[in-house]
């Protein structure tokens, strides 16, 4: 009979202080690892003594694929990377491409790109909110969530007929003008979402415990933060005000107001507010381009056959993750990228993990991988 | 004791033991009905009236499931903790009274016989983590074992103080029956809001809900102890959770809310098991509304809650009891008085500690509020 055999051999016992330590294998089948995430944590009792990643179980050689692809069939590539930001990753891309090809882009069509992109950014950090809810063990705040949403997932169906995968932005512009009445439909939803914000602070923003469960939690040093090529919320919780749409600014941000909100302390509830008012930032940049949204061509004039010049560019652009960057290298000449590198922020941010979770406890290490937010869509590519 | 006798005792709790079994398919459908209410859900719909009989399919479909059993557990320890849980569950119902003939056994010390029964899933659960030899069930069985073990005293001495404040009306403080009786119109909820609450949290940490639900902690530990087993096995452990649900709030129920009583109790006998069930099914949608918007404590708070908390306010309500019952002794005290000096002790304190707790949670919730008003 086999008793503890299975259990004895991953026990590392030091052989000064007779101190156990177990280790213990997370996912890639776990409820709390986002995805199919892995890592081996090393645990003395609760706490955690040292924690190992291992990422690339979705894995899809996405750059490796861009180079097969025509420059517009790329597009769809994107949309697979950070699945739940589908509109934000191919803003990226496209300007990448109208960039080396030096196409410019109507101003319908910008104003278009950024309702939706901000609207898809609000959907992310929704989701962040319910699943971060669940993280810390509240089943409300996913059901909420999803409810918002699903509302903007509904919108966008409407636009582009898909409710992920959209395909949408094309090189130029977009791929359709916007139906008839998408300005209201979107302000009944803005209002609807700012219900669901005020709601949010009954859930989870000023719970006792859920303050308790993450404050103080995760944080490091905000040159650690910058070493480790960290950006987006965790960066800007830490008290770090860098966002791409005010330090770089591109497309017609710079005619918008709006703040960036920062933290002060980098733990894992100044994350969670991080996002929390960028939600009501997003509402705002909403509003401001609907009043503006301006008439005329949604489409720019684009030869059918892309042929960029010989050269590469870099583009980034602000996804609710953080720093989305975009490496094109063309050959000149040819339909298809000489090479596409993608320096994607969950993989960026991911990096800080383990010196985020070594020292805290068990029940920590899925709230601090909650905070970080990550598709794996995007890490693995 | 005849044949009869016999025969008589092997049908009651034949019709108990069903009876359960139904009663907490129903909490469960109960449950998932009121969480989606809360939710903006509906819930299960399709199986039946309203999904009534959905939790029904699910346990089929348990028994149904093959049983894995995977190759490198201690099979004897492995089979039995389920046992081991599910037992002490049902024999607590032998003393539960539904009225005060409604009882399989009134033992003069009931209370004391809860308490040590209560005591005993502990070691089903650990047991189940060992032998599961799965490092997310033996982190789940250690948990709870720290858990229950902490939890236990402060809901011991919440009970302790119900039998002491009995013994003032009732020859027979420690029977439930009596503790029942005792209560007469006033039920100890008013008399000792403390000690009630104390029950609750006391209460909600045994059975490992939320916010203390640590053991099982899908998030972290994958459920716990119960992480490798499957099919009906796994359907016990589920079964005894709720049946250990239903079994603290008819404890509640009886200690605290007067059990039976109620506008024409005596009169109509046949309303005395309704009354009872209607109070349980009150204390059992609490803890369904308590769950829906809390999160998760984690272990150490957990701790810290009972030892810094709930323990010494738990010492300090039995202390009050004990002394003015002391008192009456003494002095020769009308009943009444005693019941009001209590009454008042214990919501003076239960006030303060809420207003403690409440002016802490509003100082921070300042600090926060100003900190993110930028």
């Amino acid at each position: 009979m086999v008793t503890d055999s299975g259990l004895s051999a991953n026990i590392v016992r030091d052989p000064v202080t007779e101190q156990a330590e177990l280790s213990i294998n997370m996912g890639p089948q776990h409820p709390a690892t986002h995805g199919v995430f892995r890592m081996v944590l090393t645990l003395d009792g609760e706490r955690v003594v040292d924690v190992y990643p291992h990422i690339g179980y979705l894995h899809r050689g996405s750059e490796r694929l861009a180079e097969g692809e025509n420059f517009q069939q790329i597009t769809t590539l994107f949309d697979r990377l950070d699945y739940v930001a589908n509109f934000n990753n191919e803003w990226v891309y496209v300007r990448a491409v109208e960039k080396a090809m030096g196409v410019d882009v109507p101003e319908r069509a910008d104003y278009i790109r950024l309702i939706l992109s901000e609207l898809n950014r609000i959907a992310s950090h929704l989701l962040f909110y319910g699943t971060y809810g669940l993280d810390t063990g509240a089943m409300n705040p996913v059901m909420l969530g999803f409810r918002d949403r699903e509302r903007i997932q509904q919108i966008f169906e409407g636009v582009t007929g898909a409710r992920m995968m959209h395909n949408y932005f094309r090189i130029g512009g977009v791929k359709e003008d916007l139906p008839d009445g998408f300005v209201p439909a979107v302000r009944a939803l803005l209002d609807q979402l700012k219900v669901g914000y005020e709601e949010a602070r009954g859930t989870l923003t000023e719970s006792e415990i859920f303050i308790e469960r993450t404050a103080g939690i995760g944080a490091i040093p905000p040159e650690d933060l910058l070493d480790y090529g960290v950006t987006g919320p965790l960066l800007r919780a830490a008290g770090i005000d860098y966002d791409i749409r005010k330090a770089d600014p591109y497309s017609i941000y710079e005619e918008l107001d709006f703040r960036v909100p920062t933290g002060q302390t980098g733990d894992c509830y100044d994350r969670y507010m991080v996002r929390m008012l960028e939600i009501e930032q997003s509402i705002s940049i909403v509003a401001q381009a609907l009043d503006k949204l301006p008439d005329g061509p949604f489409l720019g004039r684009v030869p059918r056959i892309l042929r960029p010049p010989e050269g590469d560019v870099y583009v980034h652009g602000e996804n609710p993750r953080g720093d989305l960057g975009v490496y094109l290298v063309s050959s000149g000449g040819t339909v298809q990228p000489y090479r596409l590198k993608i320096r994607g922020p969950s993989f960026c941010n991911l990096m800080a993990l383990p010196a985020m979770i070594r020292g805290s406890y068990l029940a920590d290490a899925t709230v601090i991988l909650g905070s970080m937010d990550i598709v794996l869509g995007e890490v693995d590519r | 004791m005849s044949l009869l006798d016999l025969i008589t005792i092997a049908i009651v709790v034949f019709v108990l033991f069903n009876g359960i079994l139904t009663a907490v398919l129903g909490v469960i459908w109960a449950e998932r009905k009121t969480l989606a209410r809360l939710q903006q859900r509906v819930g299960p719909s399709r199986t039946g009236p309203s999904g009534i009989l959905q939790t029904a399919a699910d346990a089929i479909k348990l028994m149904l499931k093959e049983d894995v059993r995977p190759g490198s557990v201690n099979i004897v320890i492995f089979y039995l903790a389920p046992l081991l849980i599910f037992t002490p569950i049902f024999m607590l119902w032998m003393v539960l009274p539904f009225g005060p003939d409604w009882v399989l056994s009134d033992l003069d010390i009931g209370l004391f016989y809860i308490i040590a029964i209560l005591g005993l899933s502990v070691v089903g659960h650990v047991l189940a983590g060992w032998a599961s030899n799965n490092k997310y069930a033996l982190l789940g069985s250690a948990r709870n074992a720290a858990q229950l073990i902490s939890y236990e005293l402060p809901l011991v001495f919440a009970v302790l103080a119900v039998g002491l404040l009995a013994q003032t009306a009732t020859d027979r403080p420690f029977s439930l029956a009596g503790i029942v009786e005792a209560q007469g119109s006033v039920p100890y909820l008013i008399i000792m809001p403390l000690g009630f609450i104390l029950f609750l949290v006391g209460a909600l940490a045994e059975t490992a809900r939320i916010p203390f639900d640590i053991p099982h902690a899908e998030e972290e530990i994958v459920g716990g102890a119960f992480v490798e087993y499957s099919g009906i096995r796994w359907g016990v452990f589920f079964l005894t959770e709720y049946a250990g649900l239903a079994t603290m709030a008819f404890l509640a129920t009886i200690l605290f809310l007067g059990g039976w009583t109620g506008p024409f109790s005596e009169q109509v006998p046949i309303l005395q098991p309704f009354y009872l069930l209607v109070k349980m099914a009150g204390i059992i949608l609490v803890v369904f509304w308590i769950r829906a918007p809390l999160p998760r404590l984690r272990i150490d708070q957990l701790m810290a809650f009972a030892w810094k908390i709930a323990i010494p306010a738990s010492l300090l309500n039995l202390l009050v009891v004990a002394t003015v019952v002391w008192v009456q002794h003494q002095n020769g005290w009308e009943l009444w008085v005693t019941s009001v000096t209590i009454s008042v002790v214990s919501i003076v304190l239960a006030a303060a500690t809420g207003i403690f707790i409440q002016r802490r949670r509003e100082q921070r919730l300042r600090q926060y509020r100003q900190r993110w008003a930028q």
